[in-house]
């Protein structure tokens, strides 16, 4: 309806889609009773088949047509109106977004089971409702192209994720809650001080607007670095990371599964949107350093720590903190004169480090969740006889520490792999030693939990029994990390779908 | 004389916020947070945006019946941080380049500033709307407002999920203890008339400053005034027609929205010459549950108690 | 000065001393009321630009002004949701110190200190 109309891709109504149905499913659930449906977790299947189904279409339809997906809302064109818009690196965060949620909803059904009237009805209503909501800011956060409209979707994954790390009601959990939610809105406001900045320089907050009209000077580089600030406590990249290690250790395992797996994505995929789609000039070598540095910080530092963990689901969080720190060393690596960044290999590494760290963190929560509950507590010293009572837990554990360590075959080993080379081929010495110091210590944690855990039960110790289909699911995620790592060369074409200057075969 | 308004209100504004940052105990820091709602409401009247001050000075009651709440409460979780000096300094210097640097760019940005005030009127008429603001609201970003109203509601089931167990679906504590002489004359006298005000804001919001916001607001207000003198007890958060009426706005909004797939071909697209009648419907609906949900997010978790 | 300016430069110090208050302070009330206080701040900053892009015979362009409105509303949600979590704590704790938390006198707040 307005002036140059934005055209709509046939097709586009997915993405509208891929973001509202999770918010059906969970506007359902307050009102079950009166739909005739007893259980959360039932809602919460339903939506997930369909919602499954809609982010594999949208999927089929980028790489179908080589194109991005793009939809105007009530057929009004930016900037008045407000636009979704799905490139390829945007369809695979759905697709990972979808099969972790997937995967973790078949992990947590038993666990969160009750009717909502039952014993424990409180926390598997808090559970389903608060994982769709979740997933609908995850989908937003990947296909908006408002700046003020990915805010609402930082607000929705805040106000969905901040609750779930409580929903186990103890003191110590409402303590990492509240720090978490400190930080979190501390980021978004942040975030919408650049906003800000931005709509009064440029009258607009469209992304492929501002590409367009975005200049280098000081107002538009600070709003810029604010929102990056921000978006950066949310993502905990170091030194911003301390709510992150109470809060996903705290949580129940599925709970810190989606938290460590997703959440702290959504605002770094928002970081690459701003750096790569909005920040005027050429390059910022500085700028790319500094946040480089922060991540080699990130991964040394909070590596040594987790080593030193008492705790194994402890250990687990720091070492999503270390792991968020090597999607950080992207922004120096994807520096190459003349190439847009899309086609280096620091891109497709970064973006690949991504997806397998989250399929393999959510596989290890979910394995450390069945650990503890077999043994009854989560102490790492006190792991032994782990490998008796929970065999295919420790085997997922250790398929997804590959990929952590960055051994082959798993996607963690592609991904490291491909960051070293870009590291070493740009000069960036330092990088390629903090990668490889980095992939020494995952293992010298990773093992030291297999290590005790393979170790013969002591005597007169008493397990519980967990559901074998748990298992499976903390396995499935295993080994789809893993299989990311055999197939290495198809995400490059498909990381660059939808982006300028990139001929397709 | 508008000048000097203008200067005294500038001024006030980090006056308060400093006093109310440094206040003595959590009541007075409360007090002066609210008296700042007040002076910030003035200044969007100022500022030429009407809607945005209504909405301020209804949020700030609802903010203050809030943290008054929580005042009593706050004080046994207050953990006393010894950060070193070195910190603290580190602290307050980035906070003020913070403020410096935004001082620089509010200075330095262009005046008249870039605007969407005339793509926005052009297509008022279409709408049948007069109200430019509901129009952003309702139509060009509609699906903010549509997602907003879902983060309203995933608050309050966080803020629900917070309750003991097996407490979650009861009725949550009344608000305000004891209710003393002047608040239930209050009560019963303020709800008509914040009624018939909240009705007349959500109908002129089409045309004239106002809309659902700001009636669901003052609604949710009376209500909390109306059990705060304890004329009505809490409702208890399982029943089936609080959750219909939680659910119902953003059920309607969804669907209007998704009968635009249809006729005209878009989500949230309204038909030709039926526009309006679809927004009035909408705000009608999102009222009630924004009503309801604001009102229920103040009052907190189900406590599984009975108050008499 | 201007109007406008003269709400900017409110605006910078509100979002100064909001930040400072957010990150120096310990009792987690003032810390929530300080994040408002940004928050005011950066809707104030909102509410400037919108003033000077008044045009086609509005008083402000609705657009920044709308944003707003949505801003106001989730700032108060975020709020709620912190305010809910301090309470929870607060009875917890209180459980857990043997003290009945209701009943507790509201003005018997002893002074913190915060500094």
């Amino acid at each position: 309806m307005v002036g140059d109309a934005l055209a709509s891709s046939p097709g586009g109504y997915l993405l509208v889609l891929a973001v509202l149905v999770p918010v059906i499913g969970m506007l359902a659930m307050p009102v079950m009773g009166l739909l005739r449906v007893r259980h959360a977790a039932s809602l919460a299947f339903a939506t997930i088949a369909v919602g499954v189904a809609v982010v594999g279409a949208v999927g089929w339809r980028v790489v179908g047509s080589g194109e991005a997906l793009v939809y105007g809302i009530g057929g009004w064109s930016p900037p008045l109106g407000l636009a979704l818009r799905a490139d390829g690196l945007s369809a695979v965060m759905m697709a990972m977004a979808a099969l972790v949620i997937a995967l973790v909803a078949l992990y947590a059904r038993p666990q969160f089971a009750a009717a909502e009237t039952a014993p424990g009805g409180r926390r598997a209503f808090g559970f389903w409702a608060l994982l769709m909501g979740l997933w609908s800011a995850l989908n937003l956060a990947f296909v908006g192209e408002d700046l003020f409209n990915l805010f609402v979707a930082l607000e929705l994954l805040t106000f969905a994720a901040v609750p779930l790390v409580c929903l186990d009601g103890t003191a110590a959990t409402l303590e990492a809650a509240l720090r978490y939610l400190v930080f979190a809105l501390v980021g978004s406001v942040l975030y919408l001080l650049g906003v800000a900045v931005l709509y009064a320089r440029y009258g607009t907050l469209d992304i492929g607007l501002l590409h367009e009209l975005a200049y280098p000077d000081f107002a538009t580089h600070a709003a810029i670095a604010l929102m990056i600030g921000g978006l950066m406590a949310k993502a905990a990249l170091f030194p911003l990371h301390l709510w992150l290690p109470p809060a996903h250790a705290g949580a129940p395992a599925p709970a810190s599964a989606v938290l460590s797996a997703l959440v702290v994505k959504a605002p770094f995929f928002i970081i690459v949107r701003l750096w790569f789609d909005v920040l005027p000039g050429a390059s910022h070598e500085a700028a790319a350093r500094a946040l480089a540095m922060l991540g080699a910080a990130a991964i040394l530092v909070c590596s040594v720590v987790a080593l030193r963990q008492a705790r194994l689901k402890l250990m687990i969080a720091y070492s999503t903190v270390a792991q968020v720190g090597y999607l950080f060393l992207m922004f120096q690596l994807t520096i190459e004169p003349g190439v847009p960044a899309w086609a280096t290999i620091g891109w497709t590494g970064g973006m690949l480090q991504l997806v397998s760290h989250a399929l393999a963190k959510a596989a290890m929560f979910l394995a450390a969740g069945l650990i503890a509950e077999a043994l009854g507590h989560d102490r790492i010293d006190e792991l032994a006889g782990a490998g008796r009572a929970v065999p295919v837990s420790l085997f997922a554990f250790g398929l997804a520490g590959l990929s952590l360590m960055g051994l082959p075959p798993s996607g963690g080993f592609i991904a490291k792999l491909l960051l070293l080379s870009a590291a070493t081929l740009s000069g960036a010495w330092w990088i390629a030693v903090v990668i490889s110091v980095g992939g020494l210590l995952a293992a010298a944690y990773v093992t030291r939990v297999l290590k005790r855990a393979m170790a013969p039960p002591p005597e007169g110790i008493v397990t519980s029994p967990v559901a074998r289909s748990r298992e499976l699911a903390a396995l499935a995620l295993a080994l789809c990390a893993v299989a990311l790592g055999l197939v290495p060369l198809q995400p490059f074409d498909l990381l660059a779908i939808g982006r300028a200057g990139v001929a397709l075969p | 004389m508008n000048a000097t308004l203008d200067a005294v209100l500038a001024l006030m504004l980090p006056v308060m916020a400093l006093f109310s940052l440094n206040a003595r105990d959590e009541r007075s820091a409360v007090i002066g947070f609210m008296a700042l709602g007040l002076l910030l409401a003035l200044a969007w009247v100022r500022l030429g945006a009407v809607d945005v001050a209504l909405t301020e000075a209804a949020i700030g009651a609802l903010t203050g019946v809030l943290l008054l709440g929580a005042a009593s409460a706050a004080v046994s979780v207050a953990v006393p941080r010894t950060g070193s000096p070195l910190l603290r300094g580190l602290l307050a210097l980035a906070a003020a380049l913070v403020a410096a640097g935004v001082a620089v760019i509010v200075a330095g940005a262009p005046d008249p500033a870039p605007s969407l005030a005339a793509a926005a009127v052009a297509h008022l008429g279409a709408l049948e709307l007069g109200n430019p603001v509901t129009a952003v609201l309702l139509a060009y970003r509609a699906l903010d407002t549509l997602l907003e109203t879902v983060v309203v509601l995933l608050a309050l089931i966080g803020v629900w999920s917070l309750a003991g167990e097996g407490e979650w679906r009861g009725a949550p504590a009344a608000p305000g203890g004891t209710a003393s002489r002047p608040v239930v004359l209050l009560a019963r006298l303020l709800p008509p008339v914040g009624l018939v005000v909240a009705v007349h804001l959500l109908w002129v919001g089409a045309d004239a400053p106002g809309g659902k916001f700001q009636a669901a607001t003052l609604i949710a207000a009376m209500w909390l005034l109306v059990l705060m003198a304890g004329l009505r007890a809490p409702p208890e958060l399982g029943g089936a027609r609080l959750r219909g009426l939680i659910a119902a706005g953003p059920a309607v909004f969804i669907a209007i929205g998704l009968a635009g797939f249809l006729v005209p071909g878009q989500f949230l697209a309204y038909p030709e010459g039926w526009a309006k009648a679809a927004i009035i419907v909408i705000e009608v609906a999102l009222t009630a549950s924004l009503a309801a949900m604001l009102a229920l997010i103040v009052l907190g978790p189900g406590t599984g108690e009975r108050r008499t | 000065m201007s109007g406008p300016l003269l709400y900017g430069l409110a605006a910078a110090a509100l979002i100064g001393l909001g930040l400072h208050g957010v990150l120096a302070h310990a009792a987690p009330l003032r810390r929530v009321l300080a994040f408002n206080l940004v928050g005011a701040g950066v809707f104030l900053l909102f509410g400037v630009g919108a003033r000077r892009g008044a045009a086609a015979g509005l008083p402000g362009d609705p657009v920044p002004q709308a944003l707003v409105i949505t801003g106001i509303v989730v700032a108060f949600a975020a709020t709620a949701l912190a305010m809910a979590l301090i309470r929870r704590l607060a009875i917890l704790r209180a459980a857990a110190a043997g003290t009945p938390e209701e009943g507790a006198a509201p003005a018997a707040a002893p002074p913190r200190e915060t500094r």
